[in-house]
């Protein structure tokens, strides 16, 4: 006996908590764990709406994978990135990669 | 399943002793004891006082058992080197020797580092015990005794043993210490990479089985997965081999050559449960490959008997996996340790390119059999192309060994011929 | 009853390890705390009869993902052990907006659904027989590689997972130094 509202209300703080986290952190690598945050709020979403929509019908479980495999493909790339500028500037924090600024 | 669970229902049931003993010869017990407390109790509360019983009775079944599995290792392992083995505590077998080690590290100071990180280093050892005790949920013991029959049943297992490479992270970080880290990073790098095989060589018995339920991949091995996908089985061995970092893949704690891996600050109990976990994910390694290649708790149909036909599959289902674990024993005391890259190419470079071929023979094999063919015709058809799978690959292997060893000979006799050089002595070396 | 129990202590564990993801100042521990946050989301996946997708979950984002980015941090290391703040200077506008995005969420959605247990539509979970559901596993993978439904997405996902795969290889290569 759990309204569908719960988990949106849920899956909407837990999204705000990434967004604040993708806006407050320095640390690129803090900045894609809060995205993971963010993500993983959408599948809450999906997956509620699966439930209480369209039980008989996989859509909202397909749609839930595909942004599991994205949210792998985003990390990888992410990470490989991040380790990539570190090496060559030495840094990860957000506000010090500024070249493309000047 | 069986019919057994009609058995005990009846109205105003009450405890009886014989009836008791009776239930539990005949695996149903739960059902027993469903009937009797019926009426008395709410059904949410007999369900949740037979859920605590069921885990308190596996898991402490399971960390029982690693007293004898440790000393049946130490036994094994000593007559394969001509070597007596445990034989002073516990008569002449040393059958208590286990039961004196542990209550050894029982009494040993639990310390923490300085410098540790407190949370981390504390929650590791828990969390692998955790995790090697939680993939028992889904074994079938016998033809009514099983955790719970999952719809995603092997995925299950794959979920939570690929989660347990985090306790090896948490051990490694939380001990402040660059080998201990070291070590962690080297696990995760091997159980990570062997993770592929493993998953990819499981999928086949799931396309054979049409099923991810434990039971129902038990039910359709007419003829054992052994027999119709051996070249899957065998890759899921050597994975199950490198997951659980046994002999020959155990070089991140190579007792006899460093210290220990990521575990290297932990002592007391603490290194204990390391330890336990250890045994027990092996074991529980032989238990899956007796489930899903083995044929589980299946024995010519000897389990259908009808009063004690799941007893004797629980007794099948454990003599499988005992002989499954002999294995594991046989081969920690006949194979030598590999080097690191040589474990890193038979994975990347021979068993996930192997293992891919397979799923895509399989698959198709099993799509141009006709659909009304019998099992043994299906087994046979599966059983000619894994063979034939299995031989193109051992010819590719044979030849790139020749080619390795021409190589390497060739290095060996310049070096020979100009022994006044010693980097060529140190190149042909490596 | 015992449900919403179990509902509330899941999603209020996640909620707070998300929160300490974001404003711990040792990033081990924040990750560390995005795993207990993706094994929190994974508990509501069962409540919501998807367990395979939890096993996913577990599969993909403890097994995987975590581990990868505990690695990054790992090897970017020097930065983890500064003391200043983890914060940039616009976290107050960050939390703000953050809040009103919430707030607009929280409102249109308890404008639309019902917030009582119990109550219709969408009050509950609708009624469906447990054999229906423990279908769906089957249905998901029907449906992922049948032509009318998602065969085209999922070779787009394929064809993303394998330029990532390759992309992530030569972004993090190591340049050759003469």
């Amino acid at each position: 006996m759990i309204p569908l509202s719960w988990y949106l209300i849920v899956s909407a703080a837990l999204f705000c908590i990434g967004l604040f986290g993708v806006f407050a952190r320095r640390n690129a690598v803090a900045i894609l764990m809060a995205i993971e945050l963010m993500l993983n709020a959408v599948n809450i979403n999906l997956l509620a709406f699966w439930r209480y929509r369209t039980p008989t019908e996989p859509i909202g479980l397909a749609w839930s994978i595909f942004v599991l495999a994205l949210a792998a493909a985003e990390a990888a790339v992410g990470l490989a990135l991040v380790i990539s500028i570190y090496r060559e500037r030495d840094t990860v924090i957000a506000e010090e990669l500024d070249t493309l600024k000047y | 399943m069986h019919g057994l669970a009609a058995h005990w229902s009846g109205p105003d049931m009450s405890f009886n002793i014989v009836d008791f003993l009776f239930s539990l010869v005949q695996l149903t017990t739960f059902d027993y004891l469903r009937a009797v407390w019926e009426g008395d109790m709410s059904p949410g509360l007999i369900e949740a006082i037979l859920d605590v019983i069921a885990i308190l009775t596996v898991s402490t079944f399971l960390l029982l058992i690693v007293l004898f599995l440790i000393w049946l290792e130490r036994k094994v392992i000593a007559r394969i080197q001509d070597r007596i083995g445990p034989n002073r505590v516990g008569g002449r077998f040393g059958l208590l020797q286990t039961v004196a080690d542990v209550l050894k590290l029982l009494t040993k100071e639990t310390l923490t580092p300085a410098g540790a990180d407190t949370i981390a280093y504390n929650l590791a050892p828990l969390l692998t015990v955790m995790t090697a005790l939680l993939m028992w949920a889904v074994i079938p013991f016998a033809p009514n005794v099983i955790g719970v029959d999952l719809n995603v049943g092997l995925f299950y297992v794959l979920a939570v043993s690929s989660a347990s490479v985090v306790t090896l992270l948490l051990a490694g970080w939380g001990s402040n210490n660059k080998y201990a880290l070291l070590g962690a990073f080297r696990s995760v790098a091997q159980l990570v990479s062997y993770e592929v095989p493993m998953v990819l060589s499981l999928i086949i018995p799931i396309l054979l089985a049409r099923s991810m339920y434990m039971q129902e991949l038990v039910l359709a091995q007419t003829v054992p997965f052994l027999i119709v996908a051996p070249l899957s089985a065998i890759i899921f061995f050597i994975s199950a081999l490198a997951e659980t970092g046994r002999t020959p893949f155990d070089l991140l704690e190579a007792e006899s050559e460093i210290v220990a891996g990521f575990h290297v600050e932990y002592g007391g109990m603490k290194f204990g449960m390391f330890f336990l976990a250890e045994f027990v994910s092996t074991l529980f390694m032989s238990g899956l490959f007796a489930t899903i290649y083995l044929g589980g708790w299946r024995l010519f149909g000897l389990e259908r008997l009808e009063t004690f036909g799941p007893l004797l599959g629980l007794i099948v289902f454990f003599i499988k996996m005992f002989a499954v674990y002999f294995v594991f024993i046989w081969v920690r005391g006949t194979l030598p340790r590999v080097r690191i890259d040589q474990m890193l190419d038979l994975n990347w470079k021979f068993l996930v390119p192997l293992s891919l071929i397979l799923v895509l023979v399989v698959a198709v094999v099993d799509k141009l059999i006709p659909a009304g063919a019998g099992d043994y015709y299906r087994a046979g058809v599966h059983l000619v192309s894994n063979v034939a799978v299995g031989f193109v690959a051992l010819e590719l292997l044979r030849r790139h060994a020749a080619r390795q060893r021409a190589i390497y000979e060739e290095r060996l006799v310049r070096a020979h011929s100009s022994a006044a050089e010693p980097e060529v002595m140190a190149e042909a070396a490596h | 009853m015992i449900q919403q129990i179990i509902f509330i202590v899941i999603s209020f564990l996640t909620l707070l390890m998300g929160w300490i993801v974001v404003t711990n100042r040792n990033l081990f521990h924040a990750a560390l705390a995005l795993m207990g946050s993706f094994l929190g989301v994974a508990g509501l996946y069962v409540l919501l009869d998807a367990g395979f997708l939890a096993a996913a979950q577990l599969l993909v984002y403890i097994g995987a993902i975590s581990i990868l980015i505990i690695f990054a941090i790992m090897m970017t290391r020097r930065l983890m052990q500064t003391s200043e703040t983890p914060f940039n200077n616009q976290w107050v506008l960050g939390g703000i907006t953050s809040l009103v995005v919430f707030a607009v969420i929280a409102y249109v959605v308890l404008q639309v659904f019902p917030w009582q247990p119990g109550a219709q539509p969408f009050g509950a979970a609708p009624e469906v027989p447990g054999a229906v559901l423990e279908a769906s596993v089957t249905q998901l993978g029907a449906a992922l590689v049948s032509v009318d439904q998602y065969v085209l997405p999922f070779e787009v996902a394929s064809v993303l997972l394998l330029a990532a795969l390759i992309g992530a290889i030569v972004v993090a290569w190591p340049e050759k130094k003469e």
